[in-house]
């Protein structure tokens, strides 16, 4: 058996179709079904993300989310946590930056309990006082917790480099110390009316479920919810910072050194999207991809490296990061921007092109085996507006983009001259040899 | 929930599992060898783990960091993971490249050594030593999974040493170790197949047979150190670490029946009673009412000999210090002992953890993995179908129960995390 079998014949896969019906009161209800496990997500999502919240009280989308938790006007919050787990599911509310979300998994049969609780947490979330002052707390705790979490910790200093501290993308989508000490019970109170209504939001069900059944399911818990006009949102316009910069933030004695390297970049809806995808994925997008082969398998400099685009709505953050010994800081350094170069000034091999593709292509199904998957995928194209074909079209979309494309995008968004520098790591030992690559002074974060 | 399951061992002892699912076109291929780090010999703290580094290095057919080329090629993806009984490797690929990824783990089951380098062992271990670096020595709290265990078990003991290994034994490891290691536990016979998703039974153990079939048995699995154990810790054994940490973290750890054994769902059942989800005991009283946590968890690390480890992990809010956190976990699980398992509790905790397990076996892998484990702990995958019926039938008797001979104070190990002096924090 020293021959390697090729592929067999290819079954064809499709993304799940939806089914969308519209409530009176403008809520919008994407039903999928599913048949594998008689299980069933049933997924709240409204247009309430950390993109809709303020830079001065930034957090409050995140705590509004949350708060949905905190009891209605009928049940405390042990009541409701208490009803959503003795049906199998814990509730989990949040918000990431496009949108907020309320759901669970439960097994089939209990889905329409659950979407009565879900609908009760959604309309008649009574934000008590107490409740929203012990979230605040909870996460200024995590914020705490962190300052000792070097990758965090360099996730955060890397964003507020990139955008700077006062736009609200340089401000983690959860808030900093001092946006969340900012928000009160009327702030929580006030974005939740003003953003939580039903014509922003999408009632995501997938599962072994009959639409019929889900549309009237609906009908009956979320029908009464009362519309409300939102706020008029004024588009925005992300300021990319000018000029490079490199900045350690010290850590004595750290083992390693958490490095960030990158720039703000353009937003998720942008014509380039998929070329960047799959130049992404040549540099430093897999395990396979030019950056991880030689910072890791060449060099052992780090149990891995990597570079991705952390999309948003008006932007986005294009970042390589690695962990390195504090010896061979620099070192990963120069061999990061050798790589970023060489992407910029060198076409792509044909074998690096096709690997990308049939990779990103060929794992498209594996992302959306369970019900969970296939809510967030759907929330995802909702709240980034995608449009109703995008799954459809992605592999074919993906699978026509050239080398000639990827130079073209990596030229144009690949910016040496922009670069940011992050490095959570042993001053002492590091500062040095980063000043000796000439990028500009080195400047110590607090 | 009854999944199709369905068994074939090969004449060199190679056990194959098949549960075909039709409903998308992917197949999960998933490898067990039942060796893990309580197989290492003394002074090769880590190796079990290097050596899966190793596996991924190339083999006599497939050049360094192919196999990962040709599985990201096919449009699937794959890895690895090393643990205390068990390593495992999996991939999960669009399904008509199934004959790829089986070819993949037979050349490496089969024909590794030819492959192996001094300098990519020396590479690897670089890349280990960092991947410790990482994962333990630069993360706050980081040390836990190596402190616990040999807070929990005797020196003597194979689960008691780090499973990453110390950065010596990491230097000291020789090519001639991969050369036994590979001889003494890759073999077919130590070794679980499972193949879940997009395939027909007869053609999966047909392509099993011929890419499989020609590896020779191995020599029998060794004597090795004994996993036997006091069932019971036999007092309450205390550490205290300074860490570079903001806020207080306490791991409070029980010996408790193993994976497998009738018990061991009782066990399961009582750390959801305690420590899943936001209606938990742990997270309702010291999240929610007394405020002293910002989360509360429970979890087993399911070992399937000697004895399983059941662990309560509790992080402290912002000013408050160790000492009243550590009596206040302590203080719940005392509280569950002596005024028992409500009925509230046991609804919630079954239906959390059924639905658990149920939801997540539709992830093809996810699947496989379990089938690989029941198969190589319990030398039966098909138990697996009854796993949801089991953990049904226990009821707040059984919980009380359990809470009281398992959970005592004769049976505990603390280990608590407190900032560095100086570096406490304040409300």
């Amino acid at each position: 058996m020293s021959k390697r079998p090729g592929p067999g014949v290819p079954r064809p896969y499709s993304f799940p179709a939806s089914i969308e019906h519209s409530l009176a009161n403008g809520l919008r209800v994407a039903i999928v079904p599913m048949s594998r496990l008689p299980a069933a997500t049933v997924l709240y999502t409204a247009d309430a993300g950390a993109e809709r919240d303020d830079a001065a009280t930034a957090g409050a989308a995140s705590l509004a989310a949350q708060a949905l938790g905190e009891g209605t006007d009928t049940r405390s919050a042990a009541e409701v946590a208490a009803t959503f787990e003795r049906l199998g599911g814990e509730l989990v509310a949040d918000a990431g930056w496009t949108h907020a979300e309320a759901g669970t998994t439960v097994l089939s049969a209990r889905l329409p309990a659950t979407m009565a609780i879900l609908a009760e947490v959604v309309q008649q979330a009574s934000f008590p006082e107490a409740g929203l002052e012990r979230l605040r707390k909870e996460r200024l705790s995590d914020l705490l917790q962190q300052r000792a979490e070097p990758r965090g910790l360099a996730d955060d200093l890397f964003a507020s480099v990139c955008f700077g501290g006062t736009d609200r993308y340089g401000i983690p989508a959860a808030g900093s110390e001092q946006s969340v000490s900012a928000c009160t019970g009327d702030t929580l109170r006030a974005f939740h009316r003003a953003r939580h209504t039903p014509r922003s939001s999408l009632l995501i069900v997938s599962g072994d479920v009959i639409p019929d059944e889900v549309i009237r399911l609906a009908e009956a818990s979320f029908g009464a919810w009362e519309d409300r006009e939102p706020p008029v949102t004024t588009p925005r316009t992300v300021m990319m910072r000018a000029g490079r910069g490199v900045y350690v933030a010290h850590k004595p004695d750290a083992p390693q050194s958490e490095i960030r390297v990158g720039h703000a970049s353009v937003e998720r809806t942008h014509p380039d999207f998929m070329a960047l995808a799959v130049m992404n994925a040549i540099l430093g997008g897999v395990f396979n991809s030019r950056i991880n082969l030689n910072l890791r398998e060449e060099r052992a400099y780090t149990y891995g490296a990597f570079s991705s685009f952390d999309w948003r709505r008006h932007g986005s953050v294009f970042e390589v990061s690695t962990a390195v010994k504090s010896d061979v800081t620099a070192d990963a350094v120069r061999e990061i921007l050798r790589e970023i170069d060489r992407m910029r000034h060198e076409p792509v091999q044909r074998e690096e092109l096709s690997l990308a593709i049939d990779y990103l292509t060929g794992v498209f199904p594996l992302r959306f085996e369970t019900t969970a998957a296939i809510a967030d995928a759907i929330a995802f194209r909702e709240h980034f507006g995608l449009g109703r074909s995008y799954y459809d079209e992605y592999r074919t979309r993906l699978s026509r983009i050239t080398i000639a494309e990827v130079q073209r995008v990596a030229e144009t968004h690949l910016r040496p001259e922009r670069l940011q520098h992050v490095i959570v790591g042993d001053a002492r030992l590091v500062s040095e040899p980063l000043a000796a690559l000439d990028l500009g002074d080195v400047e110590r974060l607090a | 929930m009854q999944l199709p399951i369905h068994t074939h061992v090969l004449a060199n002892g190679l056990r194959l599992v098949i549960s075909p699912d039709r409903t998308a076109p992917i197949v999960a291929v998933n490898v067990w060898y039942h060796v893990g780090s309580a197989n290492e010999r003394p002074g090769r703290t880590g190796f079990a783990h290097l050596f899966e580094h190793m596996l991924f290095q190339g083999s006599e057919h497939v050049a360094a960091n192919e196999h990962f080329e040709l599985v990201q090629r096919a449009g699937g993806t794959v890895n690895g993971s090393t643990w205390i009984e068990r390593t495992n490797y999996y991939e999960t690929v669009p399904s008509h490249q199934l004959a790829l990824a089986l070819w993949l783990e037979a050349d490496r089951m089969g024909r590794l050594l030819p492959a192996m380098t001094q300098e990519k062992l020396d590479t690897q271990r670089d890349v280990v030593k960092n991947e410790r670096r990482w994962s333990v020595d630069n993360q706050p709290y980081g040390t836990w999974w190596e402190r616990l265990p040999a807070l929990a078990f005797p020196p003597e003991h194979p689960f008691h040493h780090s499973l990453i290994g110390s950065m010596e034994d990491l230097d000291a490891a020789l090519l001639d170790d991969v050369k036994e290691f590979f001889a003494t536990w890759y073999t077919p016979d130590n070794a679980v197949l499972t193949i879940v998703g997009d395939v027909d039974v007869a053609d999966a153990v047909s392509l099993a047979s011929s890419t499989f079939g020609g590896i020779p048995r191995g020599p029998g699995r060794p004597a090795t150190p004994s996993t036997d154990i006091a069932p019971r810790v036999g007092s309450w054994i205390r550490d205290v670490v300074e860490d570079d940490v903001m806020v207080p973290r306490v791991y409070l750890a029980f010996r408790t029946p193993p994976f497998g054994t009738p018990l061991h769902a009782a066990a399961a059942i009582t750390t959801a009673v305690l420590g899943s989800g936001k209606g938990s005991r742990l997270h309702q009283r010291l999240v929610r009412e007394q405020q002293l946590a910002t989360s509360a968890v429970a979890y087993t690390f399911d070992l399937a000999r000697g004895s399983d480890l059941l662990i309560l992990e509790v992080t402290a809010r912002a000013g408050v210090d160790a000492a009243t956190l550590e009596s206040a976990v302590a203080g719940e699980v005392d509280a569950l002992a002596r005024e028992g398992c409500t009925a509230s509790d046991i609804e919630r905790a079954v239906a959390l953890t059924t639905t658990e397990f149920v939801t997540s076996m539709q992830s093809a892998q996810a699947r496989a993995d379990r089938l690989s484990q029941y198969a190589t702990y319990l030398g039966d995958p098909a138990l697996l179908n009854s796993q949801v019926a089991r953990l049904d039938a226990v009821d707040a008797d059984a919980v009380t129960q359990f809470a009281r001979a398992w959970l005592g104070t004769d049976n505990r190990v603390s280990l608590v995390f407190v900032p560095r002096a100086g570096t406490e924090a304040v409300a």
